[in-house]
C-alpha cells in the first residue's frame, strides 16, 4: 500500500500525460506519440489505484477479470468497426462513460466509507452534492448518447421529434433536479438519489430527440463535453486529481468543438439545442423552383471529359460520400487525374458529415495524403482559380444563397465558394433540398452540371472508367 | 485559518479548463474525430473510482451492492479505454503525407 501523497503525485503525472496526449493532436506527425502518452497515463492511474487500495485478496482477481472482459470487447470493437461508422461509435462510447460515472456515483453513495466520504446516512455534504452532480450529468450523457447513437445508426429517424411544451418540460425537470439535490442533502434518502438519476435519464432523452440529423456534429461534441463534466464531478467526490484534470480537459474540449460546429453553421448553441431545425417547411417552394428553372444534367462521360481538360480540380465531399462509402472510388478517380498532371485538392467544410473531422478520417482511410486536404478558410480563395469543382454528397455547405439572401435560414453560414469555379460537377440523387430545407441555387447555374446518380460510388467508378 | 482542500481541487479544475482550452484550440481540425475518440478514452479514467468501489467489498462478500456497481463500471470503462485508445491509434495510422518517401 502506498501513501496518499505518493498516489496523488502519480495521479498528477497521469493527468499531465493526458494533457500531452491532446497536445500531440496538433499535427498528425506527433499524434501517434501523443496517443501512446495517453495510454501511459491511463496505465499509471490504474496501477496506482491498485497499489493505493492495497487489497490483493480474491477481489483483485475479479477486478482483473472485469478489466479483461471489458478490454477485449473494446479491442474487438476498435478493430472491427468500419471508419464510416465512427460517429455512432463515438456516441456509443460516450454513453458508456456516462453510465460508468452513474455506477461509480451509486457505488460511492452505497458505500461511502470505502471512499472516505463519511458513513451511510451521514455522507459529507460537499461529497453528496458532488456525487449527485456527477451522477446526474452522467445519466444525461448516457441516455442522450444512446439517442444520438440510434439516430446516427438510422434505427431512429434523424428528423427532429418535437411536441408542445417540450422546452417547459425540460425546464421543469431541470429545476426539479436542483430541488431534489437540495432535499437529498437534508434527508440523505436513497430514494431521492435514485429519482435524481431517473429524471436525469429522462432529461437526456428529451434533450436530444428534437435535434435533427445534420446537427449531430454539435450533439456529439456536446455529449463529449458532458462526459467530461461528469468525470470531473466524480473526480471531486473521489478527491482524485487525475479525474479532475481529465474531466476539465474533456469538458472544455467538447465545448470548444460544439462552438466551432455552431459557428460553422452560423447558429447559436441554443438554437441547435432547442432543435426542430430543418424539415419540410419549404418543400412547396422548392418544387415550384424545380419546374421553373432549367437544369443541365450529364453523365459520367461528360464529367470525365470536363475533368480531363481541366488543369485543377477541387473535390468537395459531404455526408453523402460517407453514406455511399465512395471515398475509395473517389481516390481512384483522383489518382487517374493526377497521372494526367491535373492538380487536385480536397475542400472540407467544418460541418460536413456527422461529426467534427468526419470527412478527414474517411479520406485518410482511402489513403488520401492529409496535406492535400484543406479546411474552408485555407482553400476558399482557390475556387476562383480552379477549373472544376467536384461536389460529392455535399449540399448546404456549397449553397451561395447563404451569402446573398438574408431571409434564408442558412444566411450568414460560411460556405465553400464552389460557384466561382469555371464549372461545377454535382453528384446527387435528385434536386431535393439539403438538410436545411433550402433549395440550392447552384443547381441551376449556367456552369453547373448535375450528375444524377442513386449511388455516388457507382457514378465515381463510371467516371474512373471514362478517364482512361 | 487553513484553506479547505476543496479550494485546491477547484483551483486544479479551473486551471485545467484553461489548459484544455488552449490545447484543444491548437488541435488541427483534420484530427477532430481522433480528438473525440481519445478524449473519450481518457475520460474513462473514471475507472479508478470503479476499482476503489469494486475492491471495497469485504473478504467474505466480494459482490455486495456497492462493489457490484463497481465491477459493472470497470467493465464499461474498460470497453472505453481499450476501444477508445485502439480506435484512435487505428485512425491516426491512416493519416499519411504525400508518398514521396514511399517507394
Amino acid at each position: 500500500m502506498i501513501s496518499v501523497n505518493l498516489s496523488a503525485t502519480f495521479y498528477l503525472i497521469s493527468g499531465i500525460l493526458f494533457i500531452l496526449a491532446l497536445r500531440g493532436l496538433s499535427s498528425p506527425e506527433t499524434s501517434r506519440q501523443g496517443n501512446l502518452l495517453g495510454i501511459m497515463g491511463m496505465l499509471i492511474a490504474v496501477i496506482v489505484t491498485f497499489l493505493s487500495v492495497g487489497n490483493f485478496s480474491i477481489s483483485l482477481a475479479y477486478v482483473l477479470l472485469s478489466l479483461v472482459l471489458g478490454g477485449s470487447i473494446g479491442a474487438y470493437i476498435a478493430f472491427r468497426i468500419p471508419m464510416t461508422a465512427m460517429p455512432e461509435l463515438v456516441a456509443g462510447f460516450h454513453s458508456l462513460v456516462g453510465l460508468a460515472a452513474v455506477f461509480v456515483a451509486i457505488a460511492a453513495f452505497l458505500n461511502p466509507i470505502a471512499f472516505n466520504l463519511g458513513d451511510v446516512g451521514s455522507i459529507k455534504l460537499a461529497s453528496l452534492i458532488e456525487m449527485s452532480i456527477g451522477a446526474s450529468v452522467g445519466a444525461i450523457t448516457f441516455s442522450g448518447s444512446i439517442i444520438a447513437f440510434l439516430k446516427l445508426k438510422g434505427v431512429m429517424s434523424g428528423s427532429p421529434i418535437t411536441f408542445k411544451g417540450q422546452h417547459y418540460l425540460n425546464l421543469l425537470f431541470g429545476i426539479s433536479i436542483f430541488l431534489l439535490v437540495y432535499f437529498l442533502c437534508k434527508s440523505q434518502s436513497s430514494t431521492l438519489f435514485w429519482i435524481i438519476i431517473l429524471i436525469s435519464f429522462l432529461i437526456g432523452v428529451l434533450l436530444i430527440i428534437p435535434i435533427g440529423g445534420a446537427d449531430m456534429p454539435v450533439v456529439i461534441s456536446m455529449l463529449n463535453s458532458y462526459s467530461g463534466w461528469a468525470a470531473a464531478g466524480i473526480g471531486f467526490t473521489l478527491e482524485n486529481t487525475a479525474l479532475i484534470i481529465t474531466g476539465a480537459l474533456v469538458g472544455s474540449s467538447g465545448a470548444i468543438l460544439s462552438y466551432i460546429m455552431c459557428k460553422s453553421m452560423n447558429r447559436s448553441f441554443f438554437n441547435v439545442i432547442l432543435g426542430g431545425f430543418g424539415g419540410e417547411a419549404t418543400d412547396d417552394a422548392t418544387k415550384k423552383n424545380v419546374e421553373k428553372k432549367p437544369v443541365k444534367s450529364g453523365n459520367a462521360e461528360d464529367a470525365a471529359f470536363l475533368m480531363k481538360n481541366a488543369s485543377s480540380v477541387i473535390i468537395v465531399p459531404g455526408y453523402g460520400m460517407a453514406v455511399a462509402q465512395a471515398q475509395h472510388a473517389l481516390r481512384e478517380m483522383v489518382d487517374k487525374l493526377k497521372k494526367q498532371d491535373i492538380k487536385v485538392s480536397y475542400a472540407i467544410h467544418p460541418v460536413a458529415g456527422r461529426m467534427p473531422g468526419h470527412m478527414n478520417v474517411l479520406l485518410a482511410e482511402a489513403n488520401v495524403p492529409y496535406d492535400e486536404v484543406f479546411e474552408l478558410e485555407d482553400i476558399n480563395n482557390d475556387f476562383a482559380n480552379s477549373d472544376v469543382a467536384f461536389v460529392i454528397g455535399a449540399n448546404d455547405v456549397t449553397n451561395p444563397i447563404a451569402k446573398t439572401d438574408p431571409n434564408s435560414p442558412i444566411f450568414g453560414m460560411p460556405v465553400l465558394d464552389v460557384e466561382k469555379c469555371k464549372s461545377v460537377l454535382f453528384v446527387k440523387r435528385s434536386l431535393s433540398p439539403g438538410y436545411a430545407g433550402v433549395d440550392n441555387e447552384l443547381f441551376y447555374k449556367e456552369n453547373t452540371l448535375m450528375l444524377f446518380a442513386d449511388a455516388k460510388k457507382k457514378m465515381t467508378e463510371d467516371i474512373v472508367k471514362n478517364l482512361d | 485559518m487553513e484553506i479547505d482542500p476543496f479550494i485546491f481541487r477547484l483551483s486544479i479544475f479551473v486551471l485545467s479548463i484553461f489548459v484544455g482550452y488552449y490545447v484543444v484550440w491548437s488541435v488541427t481540425p483534420s484530427l477532430h474525430t481522433p480528438l473525440m475518440s481519445v478524449t473519450n478514452a481518457i475520460s474513462s479514467v473514471i475507472i479508478v473510482g470503479a476499482i476503489i468501489a469494486a475492491l471495497a467489498g469485504n473478504n467474505n462478500i466480494i459482490l455486495d451492492k456497492s462493489s457490484s456497481f463497481g465491477f459493472l463500471a470497470i467493465i464499461l470503462a474498460a470497453v472505453n479505454i481499450f476501444g477508445g485508445f485502439l480506435v484512435t491509434q487505428r485512425m491516426l495510422q491512416m493519416y499519411k503525407k504525400k508518398k514521396k518517401d514511399k517507394k
